[in-house]
């Protein structure tokens, strides 16, 4: 069952299509990455998701449904551009924001005491919201974000200005909504977080979805055939050509490319052959970085 | 609904309970009674300074002269001008007062001063005033009338109304004058209340917009909704506040009718010690009591509650195009200030126009700016306490409904686009075209 099907989605502005026939399955209970360079759509298409805007063309649908007026209250979005109203109290301002999303009044105030626990910041009630630091505002925003129980969450750079600890913080949230069965969208550059924490991707640019599947099998259809070795003495000269190439050759370790045809095995078995001693041997695969670089490089010519 | 509710809810208590509301909603009227207290002060008052001023009589004026007038202390002495110019010199007098010879066939005649400061605009005028009847009883005289004919020369004139077809209304002389200036504090008062709250939820709406919390909450709620309830919540703010001088202005005058003991069933009061001072001027007293009756003869039963359907209406009508305003402007101070005029521009000239109404109510202007909504909420009230035709009022009051709902419509369209539109210049043109953007 998928949490959220975009089918087929349209949204023209004035000048340009910032959604172009975008489709694409998050499946329930998946961290889903939205990857893409700035002005791929991915706020766009968003906005669409949370009713925030209407799509011109094309459906989304929520749990099976298509979007309806009660689903906003289903949706947790934290977005980019942060705010919250500065000269408001802490307490008072979650309170109203849950109440917006349609908790009671005493729903919210047990909720939101719970995660004020959960991230030590009970003092903080009657703080102005403009006394805080940016950090801690980003803490109350991550807050009003989940404080309904949404069933799917939707966080754009949720990570940004935030110090490693808090990261953290978040981070260990993320993984505990999802263990919970949550479904989280998280959008955003950096690759290295998805790299860590998304199991399941959609990368798009200028508006279109240019790839889209599963981390690891992304990772695998981008093998390049490169091999990092550890050994005693120098790659034997003989064995390149035209099987292999040599990359990079340090003293202890080198960097071996197999050329079309040749595998791991073939390498693995020359060098054991020659009576080399192996100490560590591992495919090298490209990183999402890598594979983000190359693939909007590609779309854009 | 329920939304909308918690919307108003937070737009009403974040202002209401803020020192800057308790502030401006006690100390307010005492501001002004205050500036009232300090403007009649002066008025009364006048210069400070004495000044005296050497008189040189060649026309014969001065006979029955007053020789303190104001801060003016006049020197009939009669000395030359060169001696009293010498006295100048050495301080002795400000100022010398010379009347030329007055010829009864001119009709322009120029009092001579010499100083070397020129007088003060209010002591030309006193010693303008000062000679005109001496030299009108002059010219009066030398064309042959007696004193006994002078003194039957001025005339007080009045004006006493009767009605015509409505027999049982009782008119009086001042019923204009007190329903003019109830009209004037009124239109006033409507313009303030209806651009103050208007111009806090155009800050209001900005505000979200700029601190991007708009897209936390456009996600819960419809910009509709948002919107409605920032205009709802300010504008029971404001009447929240009306509620506060009402009460307040009530105990006033009933405090002022004790005062100077109208005898509408509370006459009684009269006989206390406080108005036993005002009896001390009855000209005052019987003046006053003469507004009270006035007042209490204006059907309140009927205008206080158009007082409030116009309130509510302007107040709706112009919140909403502020809220447009605010949702289409960025942080950008001049652009807000153009958009602004778009208001302001109407909203001044129903000003005006109500300044005008209140001595005129049934001009052509009044009337016509009483039913155009963009000015009806200010003029109508204003024209009120006249008592214009019934229709008129009914057709004011439907055309600023339907002016209303679709101003709210229109204000609605450009604050879903423009809430959500950053780095964009909003030109009028660009706002034309939001209107018919599709969700």
């Amino acid at each position: 069952m998928n949490i959220l099907s975009v089918r087929n989605v349209v949204k023209r502005y004035e000048k340009h299509t910032a959604v172009n026939d975008v489709s694409f399955n998050i499946p329930k209970g998946k961290i889903f990455g939205m990857l893409g360079p700035n002005g791929a759509g991915k706020t766009s298409l968003i906005r669409m998701i949370t009713s925030i805007t209407k799509a011109d063309q094309g459906e989304i649908l929520i749990d099976g449904e298509p979007l309806n007026a009660l689903h906003p209250m289903q949706i947790g979005y934290l977005p980019e551009e942060r705010g919250l109203y500065k000269k408001m109290k802490v307490g008072e301002q979650l309170l109203y924001l849950a109440r917006l999303k349609g908790l009671s009044q005493k729903d919210a105030r047990q909720k939101l005491n719970h995660w004020l626990e959960k991230f030590q910041i009970t003092d903080w009630w009657n703080k102005k919201v403009g006394e805080l630091s940016k950090g801690m505002q980003q803490k109350v925003q991550f807050i009003a974000c989940v404080v309904h129980d949404p069933k799917l969450m939707i966080l754009d750079e949720p990570f940004s200005g935030l110090d490693p600890i808090n990261t953290n913080l978040i981070k260990d949230e993320i993984y505990e909504m999802n263990a919970k069965g949550k479904s989280i969208i998280f959008s955003t550059h950096r690759m290295e977080q998805v790299e860590q924490i998304c199991e399941e991707i959609v990368l798009m640019n200028q508006g279109s979805v240019i790839l889209e599947g599963n981390v690891k099998s992304i990772k695998n259809d981008f093998r390049e055939d490169k091999f990092e070795l550890e050994f005693d003495g120098h790659f034997p000269k003989d064995m390149l050509g035209e099987s292999f190439q040599l990359l990079k050759d340090d003293e202890t370790s080198c960097l071996i490319q197999a050329n079309e045809g040749h595998d791991s095995n073939e390498l693995l078995k020359g060098l054991m052959d020659r009576n080399i001693k192996i100490n560590s041997f591992k495919e090298v695969l490209p990183s999402l970085n890598d594979i983000f670089i190359k693939k909007v490089g590609e779309s854009n010519e | 609904m329920s939304k909308v509710n918690l919307i108003i809810g937070r737009e009403y208590w974040t202002r209401v309970k803020t020192k800057t509301f308790l502030l401006t909603t006690f100390l307010a009227p005492i501001g002004i009674a205050l500036f009232y207290a300090v403007l009649i002060f002066l008025m009364t008052r006048g210069s400070d300074k004495t000044k005296s001023i050497a008189i040189i009589d060649n026309a014969g004026l001065t006979e029955n002269i007053e020789l303190k007038k104001n801060n003016l202390v006049f020197d009939l002495s009669n000395q030359s001008l060169e001696e009293l110019k010498e006295k100048y010199k050495a301080g002795q007098v400000d100022g010398i007062i010379e009347l030329p010879p007055l010829d009864s066939t001119q009709a322009k005649y120029d009092i001579i001063y010499h100083a070397d400061k020129t007088l003060a605009i209010d002591e030309t005028s006193t010693i303008e005033r000062m000679f005109r009847k001496p030299i009108r009883n002059f010219k009066m005289e030398a064309f042959g009338f007696e004193q006994s004919q002078l003194d039957k020369v001025e005339t007080d004139i009045g004006i006493s109304p009767q009605t015509i077809n409505d027999t049982e209304k009782e008119l009086s002389s001042i019923t204009n004058l007190v329903s003019s200036g109830l009209g004037m504090a009124v239109g006033m008062l409507l313009f303030l209340v209806i651009m103050i709250f208007g111009t806090q939820v155009m800050r209001g709406v900005n505000e979200e917009k700029l601190n991007r919390i708009v897209e936390v909450l456009i996600s819960s709620v419809k910009p509709i909704e948002l919107m409605l309830g920032k205009v709802i919540g300010i504008g029971l703010v404001g009447l929240t506040q009306f509620a506060i001088w009402g009460i307040l202005g009530l105990i006033l005058s009933v405090g002022a009718m004790a005062f100077f003991g109208y005898d509408a069933g509370i006459g009684d009061m009269a006989s206390n010690e406080m108005a036993a001072d005002a009896m001390a001027n009855p000209e005052l007293q019987s003046k006053m009591s003469n507004v009270l009756k006035e007042l209490m003869s204006i059907n309140w039963a009927i205008i206080l509650p158009l007082y409030l359907v116009y309130f509510l209406l302007g107040y709706v009508m112009y919140a909403s195009i502020f809220a447009a305003v605010g949702a289409a402007a960025g942080d950008d101070v001049n652009e807000a200030q153009s958009l602004t005029t778009v208001v302001m521009v109407p909203l001044a000239a129903a000003f005006y126009i109500a300044i005008s109404a209140a001595q005129s109510p049934d001009s052509t202007l009044a009337v016509w700016a009483s039913i155009i909504p963009f000015t009806a909420p200010v003029v109508m009230p204003v024209r009120l306490a006249s008592g214009p035709p019934a229709w008129q009022i009914i057709l004011s009051v439907v055309l600023c409904v339907l002016f209303v709902l679709f101003l709210v419509w229109l204000a609605a369209r450009i604050y879903r686009v423009g809430i959500m539109m950053y780095g964009k210049k909003a030109s009028f043109k660009e706002i034309g075209k939001w209107i018919l953007y599709k969700d």
